[in-house]
């Protein structure tokens, strides 16, 4: 039987409400349940979190950075979709 | 490959590297699946991981004085940094996975020795003032190391740096209370507290590192921030800060060429015995052995907890799958 280890877990906590969950790390752990635990050990030791995200490593689809031409470049050459781009007189308050 | 393919080969990752320290000088940081040359990845697999060695090795002298810590605020306060250690190793061992090798692969690579950690801690901790010592001085000097590395280039790496960083003043602190505390007791206290100064010195002071003139990588290390100043630099820092502190509790640093000197701005110290240092990283360290079997021990006698979760897991894993069907 081949041996196996404990599969990686991606943490993510809230700081606080209002504030949304951010990535803090990842950690090894068996299950769900004991990757909350350990997270909670090894990421919020301080008060750090009000609520934690935990989800296996292997389940996330991430971007290529090689992509990144196609993928975000695009965005670069649409100014009309800021506010700066539109003229207006000097006259016009809070618009 | 045929030989004009190689050469593309050769230019095209030429002009990637260019690109790459480019973005590096530029202050950009590199996140895990952006490309990168071969040796920075190797060069980060091993700090990163000597670092979280570090920490793990770290809590085997401390461990050593917590059921025997004098009061239950010290004892809380012993336990709880030696945690925030355990935790330092575990950021560092993620975020050196993010680089494609496996916790396991690290493990192994300390297990046997292959890899190194701070040679500090194959010192005994022989008194109750020891732990004092440790805080207030091999803490002080591990900040002094690390704080800079908050802005290094790897992403991963500079994030753990900064979480390591802010635990870190407490353990400090934690340990020059003790020192200040046995300093003004008894004369034995205050022995104590000399004895544990006069041991620790010098192991701290190493543990910044070989001299400039014999430290190897510091260029290249320089160019991708893993360093930003010398080694002995970071020790004159050392000592400039902490013989005041050593003066202000009545404590005598082990050193009869100590001197202020009024010139430089700093303080001039004596030899330090690098042969000593040497030894200790060969591993003919005082604890070496201990310590690597107590790591050992306890990652050999934990296998069946590690083993016994994982079928849990797949056990209970497995039910869930049939109930849905
Ligand atoms: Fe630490
Ligand atoms: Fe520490």
């Amino acid at each position: 039987m081949t041996k196996k280890n404990w599969p990686l877990w991606e943490v993510f906590v809230r700081s606080k409400n209002g504030l949304e969950h951010r990535h803090f790390g990842s950690l090894h752990a068996a299950d769900e349940e004991m990757a909350l635990e350990n997270a909670r050990d090894v990421y919020t030791r301080r008060s750090e979190g009000v609520s934690i995200w935990v989800v296996e490593s292997k389940n996330i689809t991430a971007s290529n950075p090689e992509n990144n031409g196609e993928l975000f470049e695009p965005a670069q050459d649409k100014v009309y979709r800021h506010p700066t781009f539109y003229d207006l007189p000097d006259e016009v308050k809070h618009m | 490959m045929s030989e004009e393919q190689k050469n593309m080969e050769a230019e095209r990752s030429l002009s990637l590297e260019a690109q790459f320290e480019a973005r590096i000088a530029r202050d950009e940081k590199i996140e895990p699946k952006d490309w990168m040359p071969e040796k920075y990845r190797k060069t980060h697999i091993r700090q990163m991981s000597q670092h979280a060695h570090s920490e793990i090795v770290g809590m085997l002298p401390e461990g050593n004085w917590i059921t025997r810590a004098p009061s239950l605020r010290r004892k809380v306060a012993l336990l709880a940094k030696v945690q925030d250690e355990a935790g330092h190793g575990l950021y560092l061992y993620s975020a050196c996975e993010t680089l494609g090798i496996t916790r396991d692969e690290l493990y192994e690579q300390l297990h046997t020795g292959k890899a190194k950690y701070s040679s500090i801690f194959n010192y005994p901790t022989v008194t109750w003032a020891d732990m004092g010592a440790i805080g207030w001085l091999v803490d002080g000097a591990a900040i002094i190391n690390q704080v800079p590395l908050c802005n290094t280039s790897y992403g991963p790496y500079a994030r753990a740096m900064i979480r390591v960083c802010k635990e870190e003043s407490f353990h400090q602190r934690q340990g020059f209370e003790i020192m200040i505390k046995l300093a003004g007791g008894s004369p034995e206290q205050k022995e104590m507290a000399q004895d544990a100064l006069n041991r620790w010195w010098w192991p701290s002071l190493m543990m910044l590192g070989p001299t400039d003139a014999e430290s190897v990588h510091t260029e290249q290390s320089m160019k991708w921030k893993l360093k930003r100043k010398s080694n002995d630099d970071l020790r004159q820092q050392f000592i400039d800060q902490t013989v005041p502190q050593a003066e202000l509790i009545g404590l005598t640093i082990p050193d009869a060429d100590l001197k202020w000197n009024e010139e430089r701005g700093s303080y001039d110290f004596g030899d330090i015995n690098w042969d000593e240092f040497w030894q200790v990283v060969k591993g003919h360290g005082p604890c070496n052995k201990e310590r690597m079997n107590a790591r050992v021990g306890a990652w050999e006698g934990g296998e069946w907890v590690r083993d016994a979760a994982m079928a849990y897991a797949e056990k209970k894993e497995s039910r869930k799958n049939k109930k849905v069907v």
